[in-house]
């Protein structure tokens, strides 16, 4: 049978045309067209504008007939179009009345909310011309990847090692060797390295289409051009951004995604995107049209009752997210990118504003997290929360999480950054954050809690430990940007050092660090090149630099790789080890009768931890019998850390008869003993007691 | 430059289609009938001769996705002396893992 919806009814300027379907919104193709589909709820008219591929002026301009429009949402199915050479826009009128929060500007050409794919900056970097009357403009995408058998992963959240990266500064180092650096085709290239390293998961930074030129500059002293590097700035929710892709100058970067996460979920490794949704690249009252702005401020953008911006994002200006049409958008959003990308998870930055209402109240049950927590096809994708905002609200432990929501733990980081440069009174705190932060999540489990050391924003860990203060003069702010609460211990000296001694205990610093991370119950996440030592020169805020200061360079692999090993060796002691990865808190009980509680605490004398202020030891030792909650078993393991300046010895819990104790993690001892491969630690010659040198971490196997 | 696409039954069911100019949305549909012709000739490979194929678009993609899928899985894919740019277009959308690329023809 034939569609009989399938011909023109109508003709304007040559176009055949007939009314469109409101859903779905964007563009959609038909049968013989493209259907056209867009909604505001204040605009009084709208045209839809096309152009040719790169064209100054539009071919057309198509007044939508009134007949046309159902409700709010205008929509038109344009006949006979050649996708691949159009691009296309919106013209809205309406009231101008900031006031009211009416922003309607007829001379503007607007960008699809929901366009696909988005033209303009094609190319990283390539300056565009800024007379352009449409710089971003939508593109006609089809969904119909091949994607064989793939679909996500579904890596129980506690099974997780997540790696986050930037996809531009993951490869764009001549170093990388790779065909296309600094794209996704780039990223592919580089998928041994990541097998070798064996994080299961890479958590992508922005890859929305964002617009590098915001608010680019020249640093006055440097003249070094200084942009929207890492993207923290939406043009286009639903766009893959073009410059990340080696294709973007054909219009085929969503092609070339998709073909990353098939490649990565081939060798078992998830793709989270890290999603912008707290505010958009429109800025204040002075920031350009792009879109929304032009499309429906007042319904889009949290305003004051005097028609100002609010800035709970620190940026300008604040998403609705609780508008009930705002959050339809956003959770169209996600589903068409966990649908059509197979996106494993979401990390959500500065997701407290996903919490306000639209006059930037804390709700206690919003609606738009509590839809994206119930959503069907949402259903098996991780959610993560960055659970506070730049307007105030810190939500650490008490994110509304409806038994879905993790949260990046900013808890863990500082209590194990100051752990580790020895700070006394923090033994308690050490042993919540190692199991989990139950005093913080105690109804959600361990795997609510993202523990991390460093992320994108702040120091590397190299940097955390060879620097006390920041570095941010190449950010042209006279380094007044970047967090000052870093907690971080340089060692002895600032910055880089020929000193041996100082060198040394740098290296094991920052060994000491991921190995506290891995054995950590809760969902560990590693920032790129951390395995390699990555410096950022002290830079603690490189949100702006397009150059070495971000870009991971590969020559590291030659000189770093005694860490290199380390992390790798540390990731694959988790993943073989169930007793890490728990999926409910340790009760510090015996609950399956091994004679054992799940987890004990010691110190220098074994079932003896010194918990005063002026500790800097801790030991603990997991019991095999409760991996899993008692499900499965697993070897007793034993960590014990001495975060002291002098050496102790630490007395060793009795195994039980026929298993001895193997050592699997020393970090004061060079390598290659500083870590063994699982399954070949050697066993200790004294089962009663061993030496921890200063700063440094010990781990056991029971076998 | 015109596109144009022939179709050659070889022997051993092999079906060679040569493609010449530029491949884009505009003339995709001769490709894709042309890929028709040869599932309807119960090719066992389908060989394309790409040597004289100065570009290929999404567009021109999708036909080889077209053509793996109209195909059926028994059927192997060659793209045979791809240039630079069209070589590049085939690896940077991944689509390199479902095709065998060849500088020659020689049946696997």
């Amino acid at each position: 049978m034939e569609r009989v919806d399938a011909y023109p009814t109508r003709e304007y300027q040559g176009f055949k045309l007939r009314p469109g379907k409101s859903f779905p919104f964007g563009a959609t193709f038909v049968p013989g067209g493209v259907n056209f589909s867009i909604y505001s709820s204040h605009a009084t008219a709208c045209s839809l504008v096309l152009f040719d591929k790169g064209q100054a002026q539009p071919k057309v301009e198509i007044p939508f007939p009134d007949e046309y429009r159902i409700g709010n949402v205008f929509s038109m199915i344009v006949f006979d179009l050649n996708y691949e050479n159009i691009e296309y826009g919106y013209r809205m009128d309406g009231p101008c009345d900031p006031q009211q929060g009416h922003r309607f500007d007829s001379s503007k050409i607007l960008l699809d909310p929901y366009a696909k794919a988005i033209s303009g900056r094609d190319v990283w970097g390539q300056a565009p011309n800024w007379e352009n009357i449409f710089p971003h403009r939508s593109l006609l995408v089809f969904d119909d990847f091949d994607w064989d058998n793939d679909r996500p992963l579904e890596i129980p959240m506690e099974d997780l090692v997540i790696y986050e990266m930037h996809v531009r500064s993951f490869t764009r180092h001549p170093s990388s060797g790779v065909k296309f650096p600094g794209t996704f085709a780039g990223i592919r290239q580089k998928l041994p390295y990541l097998k070798d390293l064996g994080a299961n998961c890479i958590e992508l930074m922005p890859i929305y289409e964002f617009d590098e030129f915001e608010n680019s500059r020249i640093h006055p002293e440097t003249g070094e051009t200084l942009m929207n590097y890492w993207g923290y700035s939406t043009v286009g929710f639903f766009a893959p951004k073009s410059g990340l892709a080696a294709t973007g100058k054909m219009g085929m970067q969503v092609d070339e995604l998709k073909a990353l996460v098939k490649d990565l979920h081939r060798n078992g490794i998830e793709v989270f995107l890290d999603v912008v949704f707290n505010h958009t690249a429109e800025g204040n009252e002075k920031g350009p049209y792009i879109s929304f702005r032009g499309i429906d401020n007042k319904t889009y953008y949290m305003l004051t009752p005097e028609g100002y911006y609010f800035n709970f994002s620190g940026t300008g200006n604040t998403l609705n997210c609780n508008n009930p049409v705002v959050r339809n958008i956003v959770l169209d959003c996600l589903r068409y990118w966990a649908s059509e990308y197979h996106i494993d998870g979401f990390r959500f930055d500065l997701a407290s504003i996903l919490g306000r209402d639209p006059s930037g109240y804390p709700l206690s049950n919003p609606p738009l997290l509590e839809s994206l927590a119930y959503d069907p096809i949402l259903a098996k994708c991780k959610l993560i929360a960055e659970a506070w905002d730049a307007g105030g609200l810190y939500q650490v432990g008490s994110f509304p999480a409806y038994g879905r929501w993790a949260e990046w733990n900013g808890k863990y980081r500082d209590g194990l950054r100051r752990y580790l440069k020895g700070e006394p009174g923090l033994v308690e705190d050490i042993a919540l954050r190692i199991q989990g932060s139950p005093d913080l999540y105690s109804s959600r489990g361990p795997t609510a809690s993202i523990n991390f050391i460093t992320c994108h924003d702040g120091f590397t860990l190299n940097d955390l430990v060879s620097y006390n203060d920041k570095h941010n003069e190449a950010n042209g702010e006279g380094n007044q940007d970047g967090g000052n609460d870093n907690n971080s211990w340089n060692c002895g000296w600032e910055g880089p050092t020929t000193d041996t001694g100082i060198n040394s205990l740098r290296l094991r610093q920052m060994k000491n660090a991921v190995a506290m991370l891995l054995v950590s119950q809760g969902v560990p996440m590693i920032l790129m090149g951390d395995e390699l030592g990555r410096t950022q020169n002290g830079n603690n805020n490189t949100y702006c630099q397009d150059n070495a200061l971000n870009w991971f360079d590969w020559n590291l692999m030659d000189s770093s790789s005694e860490l290199f090993r380390f992390f790798s060796n540390c990731i694959k002691f988790r993943l073989a080890h169930p007793i890490f990865r728990n999926r409910w808190h340790l009760s510090n009980q015996d609950r399956v009768g091994s004679g054992y509680a799940d987890i004990t605490w010691h110190g220098t004398k074994a079932w003896n931890p010194d918990w005063s202020s002026s500790s800097r030891l801790l030991a603990f030792m997991l019991n095999g019998k409760h991996a899993r909650g008692g499900i499965v078993e697993d070897n007793d393991i034993y960590v014990a850390t001495n975060m002291h300046w002098d050496s102790h010895w630490f007395e060793l819990p009795r195994l039980p008869e026929g298993k001895n104790w193997s050592v699997s993690v020393n970090t004061s001892v060079n390598t290659p003993e500083d870590i063994w491969e699982v399954g070949h630690e050697p066993m200790l010659d004294n089962q009663n007691e061993i030496l921890l040198g200063d700063r440094s971490v010990v781990i056991l196997v029971g076998k | 430059m015109a596109f144009s696409v022939t179709l050659k039954m070889l022997k051993n069911g092999v079906a060679e289609l040569s493609l010449v100019g530029e491949l884009d949305a505009s003339v995709a549909n001769e490709f894709k009938l042309a890929v028709e012709k040869a599932a309807a000739e119960n090719a066992k490979n389908l060989v394309l001769n790409m040597k004289d194929l100065d570009f290929m678009s999404s567009a021109g993609l999708r036909v080889l996705v077209f053509a793996k899928q109209k195909m059926g899985f028994d059927v192997d894919i060659y793209v045979i002396a791809a240039q630079e740019a069209v070589r590049e277009t085939i690896e940077m959308t991944g689509f390199h893992h479902s095709v065998i690329m060849q500088d020659e023809f020689i049946a696997i």
